[in-house]
């Protein structure tokens, strides 16, 4: 069964010592502190770079990053957090439908605690609804082939690196005519979005630290689009430290030689042309739909659709649900700070009303989220190193 | 949500493989990359493969990353 654990006579022998190959390499701190002062050297202008994926901000504030970068380098968070940006009337529709008698709705663990508007998936499971946390989509094919009598559904969220996953899932579902499974399809696309911020001019960017799983399915051809008629460089990257900082080297060198176009520091993963068979499987599968996003509103063509020969396996086709009008948190900065447009510091619910513990919106929810970020590593130092950059930014513009 | 971390391929049985990370097994499909052998490394993301990590290139980065701070002034 896929995503099951199974301990080895091996892995009782390992320690903690034991080197991970394509990780620990990337993590040489000695390496990363003489990176850091190289980017240093090059950069002679406040910059500012958003890292678009939640994964990038968790890395870049955990290793310290930002107290190893120059001042003039400033990095902002994106809007890649698929629980972040799942909108509230679409999380809604799934707590509805986890409230149904006779159907286990399936869900990654992060989606659990999100508050909708009048209720969460952790609240319906404790009212009786059957909800189950999975590791993989494949394990919710698994618990429907084992309960064919309940209708089972999976909340499809996630971006270009899961849609496909999802795509294969519904493939071997109708291959082994496992009917009573579905997916509640939220799957989200990554360069429309990145068009719909910098067509808002919200907030000005010199730079985009590409999404590397993203990547690895889509390649690197779609972000073209970005350097070509936004003149913002893009480099994709890993998510070792030390990818980003090389990441960020290649974004600082186009930004201070006015050369932006595409590049990969993370070529280990990334082809240009990335994964064929995985794009296949979603072009099989899905169709390109407009979007509903937390904090961004409707944007076109940024989502996918399960296609009408699938529709079978369309939660949305299914069930009919009908929702009450949706509310948002009251004060929850969470679409400004998805928007790069605030920092979760300037959400006066930060660490006071909103806590992991107790959170309000979703960015303190997930573990790609800036907030939980900021929260869990937000340091003093960060903090300050982050207001520093701040006034740079405007005592130049 | 969008992680994935490197795990070598021990075995192989149909579209399934048993791959290793730092000690620790388990079991994911090839769906995606079904050109993946025993042995190589490949970028897992919940609970399926989604890339084949490129050796080369992973060395080619390091020596990258070295070239690049000997440069620096």
């Amino acid at each position: 069964m896929i995503g099951q654990y199974r301990g080895s006579a091996d892995s009782e022998r390992v320690t903690r010592s034991r080197v991970v190959k394509f990780i620990d390499e990337y993590r040489n701190s000695d390496l990363a502190k003489k990176l850091a002062r190289t980017i240093a050297s090059r950069s002679s202008r406040p910059v500012r770079i958003m890292e678009f994926c939640g994964g990038h901000t968790h890395a870049i504030l955990r290793y310290g990053l930002r107290q190893l970068l120059p001042t003039t380098v400033e990095t902002k968070s994106g809007p890649g957090c698929p629980v972040c940006v799942t909108a509230t009337p679409d999380l809604d529709k799934a707590i509805a439908i986890a409230h149904l008698p006779n159907v286990i709705t399936t869900t990654f663990g992060d989606m659990m605690r999100v508050p909708g508007s009048y209720s969460s998936l952790q609240q319906a499971k404790a009212e009786g609804g059957d909800v189950r946390t999975v590791y993989s989509v494949a394990d919710a094919v698994d618990i429907a082939r084992a309960n064919r009598q309940k209708l089972v559904v999976f909340l499809g969220i996630g971006f270009e690196t899961t849609a496909p996953t999802i795509a294969a899932a519904i493939l071997k579902a109708r291959q082994e005519k496992i009917a009573n499974f579905s997916v509640l399809c939220l799957n989200k696309l990554t360069p429309p979005v990145m068009k719909a911020l910098l067509d808002s001019g919200e907030v000005k960017l010199d730079g985009i630290i590409c999404p590397g799983h993203v990547s690895v399915i889509i390649g690197s051809h779609p972000y073209e689009f970005i350097p070509r008629n936004y003149g913002v460089s893009c480099v994709i990257s890993g998510f070792e430290p030390l990818d980003i900082l090389l990441c960020i080297e290649k974004l600082v060198t186009q930004i201070e030689n006015g050369t932006p176009t595409v590049e990969s520091a993370y070529t280990r993963g990334v082809k240009p042309e990335g994964n064929k068979r995985a794009l296949q499987l979603m072009e099989e599968v899905f169709e390109i739909d407009d979007a509903n996003w937390r904090g961004i509103g409707i944007v076109p063509q940024s989502g996918l659709r399960i296609k009408s020969n699938y529709e079978e396996f369309d939660a949305d086709k299914i069930f009919s649900i009908k929702l009450q009008p949706s509310r948002e948190p009251k004060g929850c900065r969470c679409g400004d700070i998805i928007r790069g447009a605030a920092t979760p510091l300037e959400c006066s619910l930060f660490k006071t009303i909103c806590t992991p513990e107790s959170p309000v919106g979703p960015c303190m929810v997930s573990s790609e989220g800036a907030c939980a970020a900021y929260y869990l590593y937000g340091t003093e130092a960060n903090s300050f190193g982050l207001s520093k950059t701040k006034k740079l930014h405007s005592e130049t513009k | 949500m969008c992680l994935a971390v490197p795990a070598r391929i021990v075995s192989i049985e149909g579209t399934e493989a048993e791959t290793e990370i730092g000690g620790v097994r388990r079991r994911i499909s090839l769906a995606l990359t079904p050109e993946a052998k025993v042995g190589d490394y490949v970028l897992v993301h919940t609970g399926y493969a989604i890339g084949i990590v490129d050796e080369n290139e992973a060395e080619e980065t390091l020596r990258l990353l070295q070239e690049i701070v000997s440069l620096a002034p």
